[in-house]
């Protein structure tokens, strides 16, 4: 699992969960995979993301090395910035470990580096 | 479009996991058929639904590399086969073992791609988690489409775009209607005969 995408994720659609958002990661392997730099494509996503929710899910795992806490205004003119978040949101990969519902505490087995995010019909709203 | 490599797959897996076929083709010949409006909308993010063996996603993301692709399944094995082929023709992209788009927040995807189990059946046949799950699709084999339908006007964002692969034994027209209530207009992009079904693509944005 990417950051990118722990940052898409929620655990809402469990019964009496209001936000399921975010999910708290622990995670006993983590991986780094090169992925080719892609600046347009960085600079496109960084706004649609919630910078605040991936830096704390890279700080609880030990990547937030160097990464800023927020956005400057001109943050697409910072190469160095595109490249660390480029790491951050696409080359690490949590390959084993969990997810964890921040309001129910249900847990969430990542395997494979593929999170299981499927519940029972008895715990959907 | 460009067909991905599929080279990297063990033809037992497809044993546990669906593969291509006419349908999963036709679904690429349709997103090829709607480049020009898809270039327009320069999607930041897509996601496929069911994706199997991962082959229309790939397909996608190569036509799109600066688009991040994400893809679901039920079946942990098609979400690893998916992978593989993502990565096996070097495209960005992740995938969750999730039940369609459930554990998603709002208004996040430019793009939805959904080939769903289709087949007529029996309803208990369909709602496994296996190879069945890939193909069994119960009453009017819309019981899984139908779902799906429900969570799009949440899940797409404002100007997004959900393209969906039918038969014709799904009744079209009704799904049609259930997505002009939710305020969407459709369009039929390609239709094609396959041996005894006609398969056709719909493509559906916010009117």
């Amino acid at each position: 699992m990417k950051l990118i995408t722990h940052n898409m994720l929620t655990s809402k659609c469990i019964k009496g969960v209001l936000t399921g958002f975010p999910l708290a990661i622990n995670a006993t392997d983590i991986k780094i995979k090169e992925v080719d730099f892609n600046s347009e494509f960085i600079t496109r996503v960084i706004p649609k993301l919630d910078w605040e929710v991936l830096w704390c899910a890279a700080n609880s795992i030990g990547h937030s090395d160097g990464l800023p806490k927020t956005i400057e205004p001109k943050f697409e003119e910072d190469e160095e910035f595109l490249k660390k978040a480029h790491h951050v949101l696409l080359e690490i990969e949590v390959e084993e470990g969990h997810l964890t519902c921040p309001e129910s505490g249900r847990q969430f087995p990542i395997s494979k580096g593929i999170p299981n995010m499927l519940l029972t019909e008895a715990e959907v709203q | 479009m460009e067909t991905p490599y599929q080279d990297h797959i063990n033809k037992a897996e497809f044993d546990h996991v669906y593969e291509p076929a006419e349908d999963s083709f036709l679904l690429i010949d349709a997103l090829e058929r709607d480049l020009h409006y898809l270039s327009e909308i320069n999607p930041t993010f897509c996601l496929e639904v069911g994706s199997g063996s991962g082959i229309v996603v790939t397909a996608f993301g190569m036509a799109f590399p600066n688009c991040f692709c994400i893809s679901t399944d039920i079946n942990f094995k098609a979400c690893t086969m998916s992978r593989s082929t993502a990565e096996r023709n070097k495209v960005i992209f992740d995938t969750v073992n999730m039940d369609l788009i459930t554990a998603f927040n709002d208004n996040l995807f430019d793009i939805i791609l959904f080939n769903p189990p289709y087949v007529v059946t029996e309803s208990k046949e369909c709602g496994g988690k296996d190879i069945t799950a890939s193909w069994a699709g119960g009453l009017k084999g819309r019981e899984i489409t139908d779902k799906l339908l429900d969570m799009i006007p949440k899940k797409l964002a404002s100007k997004g775009a959900f393209y969906l692969l039918l038969i014709r034994e799904n009744i079209p027209e009704e799904v049609i209607e259930i997505m002009s209530k939710y305020g969407f207009k459709s369009e039929i992009i390609i239709e094609r005969r396959v041996r005894n079904e006609q398969q056709l693509v719909l493509k559906f944005i916010k009117s």
